[in-house]
């Protein structure tokens, strides 16, 4: 019995119990973690999962269930057990469901890889972050940390409309962090960013990273910090880099436009959003500069697949465009509901999870400057770079994040070294005020994007380069 | 491929399975430790006022970890057929072939007798949906033509350990949850609780619950940042237990001086005695390294007096593991995930946790426990909920995130405005401090985790001071 022959038998066996629409996914999920402390192996995890989720609509509810065997038997007893699920939601009935029309699918799919990750030798791997986390040590660190995961998946999709995908996807990166702990307060720095750089694709990513050669600086840098002059408190200008920029991006504009946030399928959990659909195409949203891209075609870029798991085409769509909210990431019902005429942006953490709205790469399309005309065109300001904190409020519009360093910008130059840089500030009043944008794209990854109930971790990515904020509060503290 | 129960197999027979592979490929002096666990979770999901979401899933890990010649690895799955159980310990063992020497391999748990918290429910473990969805109804029909959104959750855990050094142990528990809020023109009010058995949750209750706390917060006002006095529901209070048991109870992260804990001083208010208690209910009785769970008082009367450990911790320590090994411990630490903060009255059943309301519902103040806090205090707020806290510095613990739910000023004893939500940045051990706890509820409310197995339990708490930074205009 093939993956797909169970998936086919899950959705038979639903259709049989009443459901009108039935798909169901099979996953074999393999992965691998390595974290190193002070030039020793910390910990080795490897992981391999294998089973289908099943889900049907009955009338107008969903059901889902999800096992993991891949018998006949089992699998059929999962889809009569998703039917039934389905049909308990009657209980508490909503309006009548549909799903935006789409062509069934028949289709094969792999990201791009040139080295497999779990292919390299462990101790390879191992080698990497024990020399790493040596060198942090040796720097002066008091504890050097390095990671890296790999995640290798392959999926087989199969629907009642008539798709049959498969599709296997490898992702991975890594990073180190260095801190230094001084007599009240800690100080971290990280490179690429804390936990690291992810994307989907190979090996090659890690490699590129070269996470020895940043170990000294970072070092270096976390122990000057616990004697830097603290981050003035008021408002002035803001220089963010590109990875902080990324995950600004991924709270304040990623998840506002997930549809099912602001249909209030989340309200209670995750939140709903600020946004409006009524307005969808007239709201201002940032400034003329801002021009953002839901995109899963990027080769490489963490967000990026074939098909998403209702099997809907990767599709590039505008979600900012010059400033303008002109789009949102959805799935089929989502769409249906808002009367939109596509999904394309639903994803499962697993066999074990219903797919739900998710990132895919959202993030900003390159600007007219460079990080160094920014500077030179700053008079008095603030750079902060790489992630330290992120909170945001239930409709994603009040945010403050936490960089591990800052700089004074003066005069047009990049002056000392500030410690526990903060801002904070409303969503659409600070991409509003963005009137610098550098060209100096990064498609940084997100491997850890929480939501749903039960839990789901989802991989986003974030195309994101250094820009210019005017205006913002920094400096908030306890 | 097959599941666990078509195979015929108890999952002890699996954990003791795995262990014989190991050592029939390995030899003897392998090492091994196995942890088995069936999961049926099950949830229910409303929004709008309807279901919207309704899923179930039946799952088994298998969690292996190896130390052979030096070297440990540790390796998961979900495939308990021959083929799967072999192939997950020939690759463990050939990564840990690969591995760097292990010199702080603690050694395998000894034979030590584990005790079931006999806190399962059968009820809970096989309830079917329709069961979770009239919980639903019941909470959609008591907000009165609010809307309504939330969940009710089901989990059923049985579970074995085995390792080569002679420990065994099997147990199994069961969990309920349902969390709700209603919503009145843009504001929220939210009822949640946790139990051992679903026939604990009433959805009535707390839809009425939630109803009359949204309507009391309409038409919120915007108050300016600054310092107030406080008090704070339990939902709240969770918030502070959560973060102090990740980042100041936590023993790697106190080996690491990265944590605020210092056993033996008085670091709280003498009203604060916290205590985590895996087996009060919901949790397994031994953790991921087969020690046995027991209570482990993390605060007495103000005082610190320990921090979590498990085995690796533990020998860095000098210490004995206190059974907080958990998966990727190693990385993370140990982390105390039943953290009680008590009351000022004795516990309640833990089969079914405290009760969600005390006396009768009437608007922002929705239980008699709260009301005692809310009376005296001159001016301050009152804060239902917390939200997307995060740790600005660990050592600190100097925390950011906002109010949700429900915020009310409180002037003379009496919630006199719903607030608009507020930012706050605050150092939670200082806000927790000696002389800082003004009053304590009598009766605590277990609130759950995010991943069943995991809860925070305490009373309303009021506080002399909580350090608000910004409004929601920001």
């Amino acid at each position: 019995m093939t993956e797909f022959d169970a998936a086919a038998a899950a959705v038979q066996a639903a259709l049989d119990a009443g459901a009108r629409y039935a798909d169901a996914r099979v996953m074999h999920l393999r992965s691998e973690s390595m974290s190193a402390r002070n030039g020793e192996i910390e910990e080795l995890a490897q992981d391999e999962s294998l089973g289908l989720g099943v889900r049907a609509l009955v009338g107008s509810g969903w059901g889902f269930h999800a096992v993991p065997d891949l018998s006949d038997a089992a699998a059929r007893e999962a889809g009569r057990r998703a039917a039934a699920v389905a049909a308990a939601s009657a209980r508490v009935p909503g309006p009548p469901i549909t799903l935006t029309p789409a062509e069934p699918v028949v289709a094969s799919w792999a990201s791009d890889c040139a080295i497999d990750p779990l292919g390299v030798a462990l101790s390879d791997k191992g080698d990497l972050l024990v020399r790493a986390t040596e060198t942090a040590r040796g720097h002066g660190a008091d504890l050097a940390q390095g990671l890296y995961q790999i995640w290798d998946t392959r999926k087989w999709f199969v629907s009642s409309e008539g798709h049959r995908i498969d599709q296997h996807i490898r992702e991975c990166g890594g990073g180190i962090s260095a801190t230094s702990i001084g007599e009240h307060e800690t100080q971290r720095r990280s490179w690429p960013s804390y936990r690291g750089q992810y994307g989907t694709t190979g090996w090659e990513l890690v490699e590129s990273l070269d996470l020895a050669g940043h170990a000294a600086r970072i070092a270096d840098e976390s122990r000057a910090l616990l004697t830097a002059p603290e981050c003035p408190a008021g408002e002035t200008d803001l220089i963010l880099g590109d990875e902080q920029l990324a995950l600004q991006i991924h709270e304040s504009v990623g998840h506002a436009i997930e549809l099912d946030r602001i249909l209030g399928w989340e309200a209670a959990f995750a939140g709903t959003s600020w946004l409006d659909l009524a307005q969808l195409g007239s709201l201002r949203y940032g400034s003329e500069l801002m021009n953002v891209t839901i995109d899963p075609t990027i080769p490489g870029a963490l967000g990026s697949f074939g098909f998403d798991d209702e099997g809907s085409p990767a599709v590039r769509r505008d979600a900012v465009r010059e400033g303008r909210w002109v789009g949102v990431l959805a799935g089929r019902d989502s769409a249906a509901v808002a009367g939109l005429d596509h999904g394309g942006s639903v994803r499962a953490d697993g066999w074990a999870r219903l797919p739900m709205v998710r990132m895919t790469n959202v993030g900003l399309e390159p600007g007219p400057h460079t990080l160094d005309e920014i500077i030179a065109a700053t008079d008095n300001g603030v750079l902060m770079d790489i992630n330290r904190s992120w909170s945001i409020d239930d409709r994603r519009l009040n945010f403050q994040f936490g960089c591990e360093i800052g700089w004074e910008v003066r005069n047009g130059r990049r002056g000392r070294m500030l410690r526990n840089p903060t801002y904070t500030g409303i969503g659409p009043l600070f991409w509003r005020s963005m009137d610098m944008l550098s060209s100096e794209i990064v498609p940084w990854g997100t491997p850890n994007c929480g939501k749903g109930q039960p839990g789901q971790i989802g991989h986003t990515g974030h195309p994101a380069a250094p820009a210019r904020f005017r205006g913002v509060r920094v400096g908030v503290r306890a | 491929m097959t599941g666990l129960r078509d195979a015929g197999a108890t999952e002890l027979d699996v954990a003791a399975r795995v262990v014989e592979l190991v050592q029939e490929i390995a030899g003897p002096a392998a090492e091994a430790e196995v942890t088995v666990v069936r999961h049926d979770l099950a949830l229910t999901r409303f929004a709008n006022s309807f279901i919207h979401q309704n899923v179930a899933e039946s799952g088994v890990t298998v969690r292996l970890r190896v130390h052979v010649d030096g070297r440990t690895a540790a390796g998961g799955g979900s495939l308990v057929g021959p083929d799967g159980l072999r192939a997950l310990v020939g690759r463990t063992l050939a990564a840990a072939r690969l591995c760097p020497p292990d010199p702080a391999w603690p050694g395998l748990t000894p034979p030590s007798s584990v005790h079931s918290n006999g806190l399962l429910d059968e009820a809970t473990a096989y309830a079917e949906p329709a069961a979770r969805a009239d919980r639903v109804r019941a909470f959609v029909d008591a907000v009165g033509g609010l809307e309504a959104a939330g969940y009710c959750r089901t989990s059923y855990r049985s579970g074995a350990f085995v390792n080569s050094r002679g420990q065994s142990a099997q147990g199994r528990t069961t969990e309920a949850a349902m969390d709700g809020i209603a919503r009145a023109g843009g504001a929220d009010g939210m009822a949640r609780l946790c139990a051992g058995r679903l026939d604990a949750l009433d959805g009535a209750a707390l839809g009425t619950r939630a109803a009359a706390k949204a309507r009391a917060a309409a038409d919120p006002v915007e108050l300016p940042p600054g310092r107030y006095e406080v008090v704070l529901e339990p939902a709240a209070v969770a918030d502070l237990l959560q973060n102090l048991a990740w980042y100041g109870f936590n023993g790697k992260r106190h080996a690491e001086r990265q944590s605020f804990a210092l056993p033996g001083t008085a670091q709280f208010d003498p009203a604060v005695t916290l205590v985590d208690d895996p087996t009060y209910g919901g949790a397994m009785p031994f953790d991921l390294e087969g020690t046995p769970c027991r209570a482990l008082t993390l605060v007495e009367a103000g005082t610190t007096r320990a921090v979590a450990h498990d085995r690796r911790s533990a020998a860095g320590a000098g210490t004995t593991s206190t059974g907080h090994g958990t998966p990727g411990g190693s990385t993370f630490g140990p982390i105390p995930r039943n953290v009680r903060l008590l009351g000022s009255t004795a516990a309640d059943d833990p089969a079914t946790g405290p009760a969600p309301t005390d006396g009768a519902v009437a608007g922002a103040v929705a239980d008699a426990d709260t009301a005692a806090l809310v009376a005296p205090m001159a001016r301050g707020l009152l804060v239902s909920d917390f939200w997307y806290t995060r740790v600005l510095d660990p050592l600190s613990l100097v925390v950011t995130g906002l109010t949700r739910n429900g915020v009310w000023l409180v002037e003379d004893g009496v919630p006199v405005r719903a607030v608009r939500n507020l930012r706050f940045t605050e150092a939670y051990p200082r806000a927790l401090g000696p002389g800082a706890v003004l009053g304590l509820g009598r009766r605590p409310v277990r609130q759950p985790d995010r991943t069943d197995g995991g809860w925070w339990e305490g009373p309303s708490l009021r506080l002399a001071s909580w350090n608000f930074t910004g409004g929601a205009s920001g």
